[in-house]
C-alpha cells in the first residue's frame, strides 16, 4: 500500500490548500500596503458577527452549492463542465419566463415550477456540448466555455429587444409580481421582539440548494445509475467493458449538471434581484468549479466550500467598503484556491504522501525487532 | 456601403485581429506541444495591465511591452509548473491563471493608482504610434490601389506588422526547423520523442514560453495600440476567440490568419454598425458577438471539416519505468 489515509485525502490535502492560497492572498495584501490581520477582522466582523452579515454568507453559499454540485456531477464522470455560468444564465431565463407570463396564486407552487423550469433551461443548454463530447468527441470543455458565450449574446439580445418593458432604459424584464416573492430569511426568522437577517437576500432557496446536496449524495452513491457515473469516471474503457454505454452516462451526467447549475437562477432571480438582470450570474458558474474541487467532489465537501466562499464573498463586499482592497481580492483568492486544489494538487500531495509513506516505514521498523 | 467606408471597416478588421491573431499564435505553440493553454484570456490581460502601468510610469512604451511580456511569460510559467512539472490539469491551470489576472491586475492597479481599476491614460510616448509606410502620401491619388496602399496597408502601429511577420514565422519554425519538428513531435507522440532522447519536459516549457511572449505582445498591443491605458476585463473574452479561431484553424498558422481576420471582421461590423438592416430582417449585433463561438461549436461537431486536436493534447507525460 503506498497510499494515504483516506482521512488525509479528504481532510488534510484541501486543508493545506486553503492554507496555501490564505498565506499567498496574505501576501498580497501586504505588498498592497494593508494589514492582513486587519482585513481578515474586517471579513469576519462583516460575514459572520452579524445575523444580517450570514444572510448575505448564506445567500452567495446557495448559488456555489448549486455551481458546485453542477461541477462536481460532471467531475464524477470525469467531464468539465465549464459552462456552469451559462447554464444558470438560461435557468435565470426560465424562472423568469415562469415568473412573469403565469399568474401564480402561491409562492410555493411558483418555486415548484420555477425550479422545474430553471432546471430545464439549464440542462437544455448543457444537451448540446453533452451530446457533442459524446458522439463526435467535441471537447466539451471548449463547447461549454463557448456556450458560456453564446448564452451572454443570447440573454443581451432578450432583454435588449424582446423582454424589456417599454420605456426602460436597463435591459432587465418588468418586476415580478408580489405573489412570487419568495420567503427571506428575514420574513422566516424575525420575530417582533429580535429582527433577523434585518435586508438581506438569503431566502427558502436555500434549503432548497440543501435538498440538491441530498439528491446529489444520494444520486452517485446510492443508484445505479450513480454508480455508472463514477464507473465511466473511473475508467471508460472497463465501464464498455461492463455493459454501460458512455454515450448516454456522458449525456445524463451533462444534464444533471446543467440542472444543477440551472437552478441557480432561483436563487439570484426569483429569490434576489426579483427581475431578470443582465449578468444575473456574476460569475458563479466559475466559483462552483473552485467550490467542487474544493469540496473534493462530496455534496458535503461542496456545501462546506460554498460557505466558506459565500463567507469570501461578503467579506470581501465589507473590506471593498471600508479599506482600499477592491473586490477583486477575492478573485486572487478563488484563483488560488482553484490552482493549489485543481491543478498544482499533486504538489501538496506528492511531500504528504512521502510523509506518510515515511511515518509507516517508522512504525514497521520499530515494530519489528518485539516480534 | 462605399469604397471608402468598406476600406475603413477593413482597416479596423486588421487592428481588431492583431490581438486575436497573436493570441491564437500562442495557443498555436503551446497546443502543438500538447500543452491545453484557456489561459490565453488571462496572459493577455496581465500583459496589458503590465504594460499600461509600466509604460505610464516610465514613459517609454517599449519598456512597457517588455514589463508586459515579462508579466505574461511568469503566468506561463506558472501554467508549465502546474501542467508540465507537477502533472496538473491543464484546463483546471488555464482556468486558474485566467482567474488570477483578471483579480491581480485591478487589485494592484487599485493599490498603484487608485482610479477604480483602472490606469491613467497614457500620453503618446507611452503608446505605439502609427507607423505611414513609404511612399503612402504620394501614392494616396492613385485610384483603387492608392487608398488601398494608405487606408488599410500602411498606418498601423509596428504591433501589427509584428502580428502578420509571425504567421509566416511560426509556420517556418514549425514546419520547417528541426526545434518545431520535435515541438510537433511531442504533443503527438511524446513518448516517441522521449526514446529519440530528447526531453520532452524542455520542449514543452519552450512551447509554453513562447506562447507567453506571443500573449504578451498580443496583451501590450491591447493597452498600449489599441487603447491608451488600461481598463478592467479589458481583454473582454479576446482570449477565448483566439482559442476559437485556433480550433477553427485547426491549428494550422495560415488558416489562424484566416480566422483571426475574419472573427476580427466580426468585430469591425459589430463595431460600426449596431444592428444590420438587411431589409426584409435585420441582424442583431448580438448575433455578431455570438458568431465565432458558434462556427467554433459547428467545426468542432465536425459537421463542415473535422477539428482533430494534436494527440497528446492535455495529457501529462509521465515516463515508463
Amino acid at each position: 500500500m503506498d497510499r494515504m489515509p483516506a482521512w488525509a485525502d479528504a481532510v488534510l490535502v484541501p486543508l493545506i490548500s486553503l492554507l496555501l492560497a490564505a498565506i499567498l492572498s496574505a501576501l498580497v495584501i501586504l505588498a498592497i500596503g494593508e494589514s492582513p490581520v486587519e482585513a481578515f477582522r474586517l471579513m469576519v466582523e462583516g460575514a459572520l458577527m452579524r445575523s444580517a452579515g450570514w444572510g448575505y454568507t448564506l445567500y452567495y453559499a446557495t448559488n456555489f452549492i448549486f455551481t458546485g454540485l453542477a461541477v462536481a456531477v460532471a467531475f464524477h464522470a470525469r467531464l468539465f463542465n465549464i459552462g456552469g455560468e451559462g447554464q444558470a444564465m438560461l435557468g435565470a431565463l426560465g424562472v423568469a419566463l415562469v415568473c412573469l407570463y403565469i399568474p401564480w396564486p402561491h409562492w410555493s407552487l411558483a418555486l415548484l415550477a420555477a425550479s422545474a423550469s430553471a432546471a430545464l433551461f439549464g440542462a437544455l443548454w448543457a444537451l448540446i456540448p453533452a451530446y457533442l463530447q459524446a458522439t463526435r468527441g467535441s471537447h466539451i470543455v471548449i463547447t461549454t466555455i463557448m456556450f458560456n458565450f453564446i448564452a451572454a449574446a443570447l440573454l443581451n439580445y432578450l432583454l435588449v429587444n424582446v423582454m424589456k418593458p417599454a420605456g426602460m432604459m436597463e435591459p432587465a424584464t418588468a418586476t415580478f409580481p408580489q405573489a412570487v416573492h419568495l420567503p427571506t430569511f428575514q420574513d422566516m426568522f424575525s420575530t417582533a421582539a429580535t429582527p433577523l437577517f434585518r435586508g438581506s437576500p438569503a431566502n427558502v432557496t436555500f434549503f432548497v440548494a440543501l435538498l440538491a446536496c441530498l439528491f446529489v449524495w444520494a444520486l452517485i452513491w446510492r443508484t445505479r445509475l450513480g454508480y455508472e457515473i463514477r464507473a465511466q469516471g473511473h475508467s471508460e474503457t472497463a465501464a464498455r467493458y461492463a455493459g454501460i454505454r458512455p454515450v448516454r452516462i456522458v449525456v445524463i451526467a451533462m444534464l444533471i449538471s446543467g440542472a444543477l447549475a440551472g437552478l441557480m437562477g432561483i436563487n439570484s432571480t426569483m429569490g434576489e434581484a426579483e427581475r431578470l438582470i443582465l449578468n444575473s450570474t456574476e460569475g458563479a458558474g466559475f466559483i462552483g468549479i473552485a467550490v467542487a474541487l474544493m469540496g473534493r467532489n462530496h455534496p458535503l465537501g461542496v456545501l462546506l466550500a460554498a460557505i466558506l466562499f459565500g463567507f469570501l464573498y461578503q467579506g470581501g463586499a465589507e473590506l471593498a467598503l471600508w479599506t482600499n482592497i477592491p473586490r477583486e481580492l477575492i478573485v486572487v483568492i478563488q484563483a488560488l484556491v482553484i490552482l493549489f486544489t485543481g491543478a498544482l494538487d499533486n504538489m501538496v500531495r506528492m511531500p504528504l504522501e512521502r510523509a506518510f509513506l515515511a511515518a509507516r516505514r517508522r512504525r514497521t521498523r520499530r515494530a519489528e525487532p518485539a516480534e | 456601403m462605399d469604397f471608402l467606408t468598406a476600406l475603413q471597416v477593413l482597416d479596423s478588421t486588421v487592428r481588431l485581429s492583431t490581438p486575436l491573431l497573436l493570441a491564437c499564435l500562442a495557443g498555436l505553440f503551446s497546443e502543438r506541444s500538447g500543452i491545453f493553454d484557456i489561459g490565453l484570456e488571462g496572459k493577455m490581460l496581465a500583459a496589458a495591465f503590465f504594460s499600461a502601468a509600466v509604460a505610464f510610469t516610465s514613459g517609454s512604451v517599449w519598456m512597457g511591452l517588455l514589463a508586459g511580456t515579462a508579466a505574461s511569460i511568469a503566468l506561463s510559467a506558472i501554467h508549465g509548473f502546474a501542467s508540465i512539472t507537477f502533472r496538473g490539469n491543464q484546463l483546471i491551470s488555464g482556468v486558474a491563471i485566467n482567474f488570477l489576472a483578471a483579480g491581480t491586475t485591478v487589485v494592484v492597479a487599485q493599490s498603484w493608482f487608485a482610479q477604480g481599476g483602472r490606469t491613467p491614460s497614457l500620453p503618446p510616448e507611452g503608446r505605439f504610434q502609427t507607423i505611414t509606410l513609404p511612399f503612402a502620401e504620394a501614392l494616396r491619388d492613385v485610384p483603387i490601389a492608392g487608398p488601398i496602399y494608405h487606408e488599410l496597408i500602411s498606418g498601423h502601429s509596428i504591433l501589427v506588422y509584428v502580428g502578420l511577420l509571425a504567421v509566416p514565422l511560426t509556420w517556418w519554425v514549425l514546419f520547417r526547423t528541426r526545434f518545431g519538428l520535435r515541438l510537433r513531435a511531442v504533443g503527438e507522440a511524446p513518448e516517441a520523442v522521449d526514446t529519440a532522447g530528447i526531453s520532452v519536459v524542455g520542449l514543452r516549457y519552450a512551447a509554453v514560453a513562447i506562447a507567453g511572449v506571443l500573449c504578451g505582445i498580443a496583451g501590450a498591443y491591447l493597452a498600449t495600440g489599441l487603447q491608451a491605458g488600461f481598463v478592467k476585463d479589458m481583454t473582454a473574452g479576446r482570449g477565448f476567440i483566439a482559442l476559437a479561431a485556433l480550433i477553427f484553424s485547426k491549428w494550422r498558422p495560415w488558416h489562424a490568419l484566416g480566422a483571426c481576420l475574419l472573427f476580427g471582421f466580426l468585430q469591425a461590423i459589430a463595431l460600426r454598425y449596431q444592428n444590420i438592416d438587411l431589409g426584409a430582417f435585420t441582424v442583431p449585433v448580438q448575433v455578431m458577438d455570438a458568431a465565432p463561438y458558434i462556427l467554433t461549436v459547428v467545426i468542432l461537431a465536425g459537421f463542415v471539416g473535422r477539428a482533430i486536436p494534436p494527440r497528446a493534447g492535455g495529457e501529462p507525460y509521465v515516463k515508463e519505468r
